[in-house]
């Protein structure tokens, strides 16, 4: 049974987890087998919503938040004086299993500070997850922070548990990461990303031979990019996450703007806020890049290294290629409509779908849920004349500034991401 | 005399009215729920039985007929319980049955487009029921919640429930329309519990029946909801836009 000394440690270590702004619990079908306790739901579920609209779905927590290392962005560092405490494994396995029958969460995400070595941490970390597998027969998700240079052996194992893995990267170029965490080194966070990758995909051959044969991180691996700490333009950010999206098949990457958590340090900007609007952007980028079919230099290139905070980048490739619009959408291929501006993905499948009963006009096009205040610049259809034409880029940016510019705060745009909700549902009848 | 087709107010009722529209060959003003209706001099009401096979029937047609993941549609904005919404899917499942088998993507159509939007709309209160549901453990080892979604979709959650709580026996509870589902470890059921040993505001389980260790994980739960917070980047409206204020009284993390 646990104590309540477990409260005090459970305020110390959620507080310091709360940086890792992975939240997902999608991806993973773990079936309940043996009438054992939970399932999977690809699609992920959020339990509960936080002050900063930010999506509860893991029990999202350090199993300690002690640590060796002094990395000058992080708030565990050691040399900061804050409450340390450290969680047994038996207090997490407690806490996961009751927390996860009253269904506040999907499951546990955990994540640690390095006490002793790295392979010390490791250890404990996988024994959380295998007594949960095997001596509570639990079947919930499981989210597992690869620690940076924990033996192969080890990650092997966790992935065996877990559904998901991620190694966070943190700082986007080596050379920023030497300069803010000297004791790191890329070779320490990429050697296990790769034996991840290569993991996923072996097992997912050997499953297909053998449909018995234990799964290995079911839901892929994610990372995570401060965004502000360091220097990177947003162009080095954008193409390092479709590299990793690419070459390591990454399921996710996030992007946490820097958060000022340690002034002191001279290595780090000055800046009292975080940057919310950047890292909205760099969101929408990733957005295009996974389910519009951009590319990375579609969004930016050498002359424009960063995104432009004053609209969406969706927005801004149409600016700057006005010789592509205006779009039929009678017409025009999927692909194509996919790069209107005020056309989401769910409304272009509807109009391919829609399209085949008659021609569409505005009417219609409002019917299917177009954001017709943004999309007229750009499209034709039956009766819309061709506004594009009568306005200079600046012009129309400008013009589309001010017709949007409502009290909204622009970073709620970003934030819903998190909480994108899925409508899968179960079969009802 | 013009005729208004009633039923029972329930989706068989409704699919059995179908059903007599096509045997009769009358096509309706209007259907009606007896639960909805209206107050027309000229119309005369004709009660239709609900009756399981006729129902069945049209059901089976319509899922053979829609072969897409969208074959729920009809259901779906059934259960939104909007006002009129019968003869729209009504109009709907003609289109079907004539042979116009891709009419739930005919999105430019304004009954199709409605239908989806209610639908959807269903979908999400259905969600939320994934979502928002927070049990409470009782002393006799039962996790007991009450919930009150706006439209009855309770029942759509079954399944989920069932595959993941398969060794702990749970209830989950419409405190609005006051009937449940009870899980015992082998099978679910409906069921209303005449004796309300619970506050039927938010569902919260009499302090003397609960496990000893449950008050004690609920101020866990809080702490945790409390600590993980950002506060540098608060944002109030996006919460409530996500976790409407609605639900608030029937979550555990929500409580002073
Ligand atoms: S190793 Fe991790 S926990 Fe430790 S200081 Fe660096 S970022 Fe923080």
């Amino acid at each position: 049974m646990i104590t309540e000394a477990v409260t005090e440690k459970l305020a110390v270590l959620a507080d310091a987890a709360k940086y890792d702004v992975s939240c997902a619990s999608s991806g993973s079908n773990r079936r309940n087998v043996k009438k054992g306790l939970g399932n999977g739901v690809a699609c992920g579920i959020c339990h509960s919503f936080t002050e900063d609209g930010r999506c509860v779905s893991l029990l999202k927590i350090l199993m300690t938040n002690y640590c060796i290392y002094d990395c000058a962005y992080c708030i565990n560092r050691r040399t900061n004086d804050r409450p340390r405490a450290t969680f047994t494994v038996k207090e997490l396995v407690d806490l996961t299993i009751n927390f996860y029958r009253r269904n506040y969460i999907e499951g546990l995400f955990l994540s640690s500070g390095v006490i002793k070595n790295p392979d010390h941490t490791m250890e404990r970390m996988v024994q959380v997850a295998k007594d949960l597998r095997i001596k509570e027969n639990y079947y919930g998700y499981i989210h597992l922070k690869a620690i940076p240079g924990a033996s192969p052996d080890l990650i092997q194992e966790a992935g065996f548990y877990a559904d998901r893995l991620s190694v966070n990267i943190e700082i986007p170029t080596e050379q920023q990461l030497m300069r803010l965490a000297p004791e790191k080194n890329y070779k320490c966070i990429m050697n296990p990303m790769v034996q991840i990758k290569d993991g996923i995909i072996a097992n997912k051959e050997e499953r297909r031979k053998y449909k018995k044969a234990p799964m290995f991180a079911p839901a892929g691996q994610s990372t995570q990019l401060i965004v502000g700490a360091s220097p990177e333009t947003d162009r080095q950010i954008i193409n390092l996450s479709s590299q990793l999206y690419q070459r390591q098949r990454l399921k996710r990457v996030y992007f946490s703007g820097y958060l000022p958590v340690n002034e002191y340090d001279k290595r780090l900007p000055a800046i009292n806020k975080p940057p919310l609007v950047r890292e909205n952007r760099l969101y929408q980028s990733d957005w295009l890049m996974r389910f519009y079919g951009f590319k990375a230099d579609d969004i930016l290139d050498e002359k424009h290294p960063f995104l432009d905070l004053n609209i969406d980048p969706k927005l801004a490739y149409a600016i700057r290629n006005p010789q592509l619009y205006p779009i039929d959408i009678n017409k025009a291929d999927y692909e194509l409509i996919l790069r209107i501006p005020g056309i989401g993905v769910q409304s272009a499948k509807k109009i391919i779908y829609a399209r085949r009963f008659r021609k569409l006009n505005t009417e219609h096009l409002k019917r299917i849920g177009v954001v017709l205040k943004r999309a007229k610049y750009f499209i034709t259809c039956n009766e819309l004349p061709l506004r594009i034409h009568g306005f200079a880029p600046d012009i129309l940016k400008n013009r589309i500034i001010a017709e949007n510019r409502t009290n909204r705060n622009i970073a709620d745009l970003q934030l819903s991401l998190f909480a994108k909700i899925h409508h899968v549902l179960p079969p009802v009848h | 005399m013009i005729q208004i087709f009633t039923y029972n107010n329930t989706f068989e009722g409704f699919l059995t009215v179908v059903f007599e529209c096509y045997k009769r060959g009358a096509y309706p003003v209007d259907i009606r729920s007896k639960n909805r209706l209206q107050r027309n001099i000229f119309g005369e009401y004709v009660y239709i039985e609900s009756d399981p096979s006729k129902a069945e029937r049209v059901w089976k047609g319509l899922r053979e007929r829609m072969p897409g993941k969208n074959h729920d549609l009809p259901f779906y904005a059934f259960l939104s319980e909007d006002d009129g919404i019968e003869m729209k899917i009504f109009r709907f499942i003609k289109r079907i049955f004539s042979g116009q088998f891709d009419a739930d993507t005919d999105f430019s159509d304004p009954d199709v487009s409605f239908l989806n939007q209610v639908a959807k709309k269903v979908k999400f209160e259905g969600m939320r029921m994934l979502q928002f549901v927070r049990f409470q453990r009782t002393k006799e080892d039962l996790y007991f919640c009450g919930i009150e979604p706006r439209y009855d979709v309770i029942p759509l959650a079954i399944n989920h429930y069932k595959r993941r709580f398969v060794n702990q026996k749970w209830i989950i509870y419409d405190l609005k329309r006051d009937y449940g589902i009870f899980y015992d470890l082998n099978e679910t059921q409906e069921i209303v519990l005449t004796q309300k040993r619970f506050n039927e505001l938010n569902g919260a389980v009499q302090d003397n029946l609960l496990e000893e260790g449950e008050a004690f994980y609920q101020q866990l739960w809080k702490t945790y909801f409390k600590n993980v917070n950002i506060a540098e980047r608060k944002n109030l409206r996006l919460q409530r836009q996500h976790l409407p204020q609605r639900f608030w009284k029937y979550l555990t993390e929500m409580q002073p």
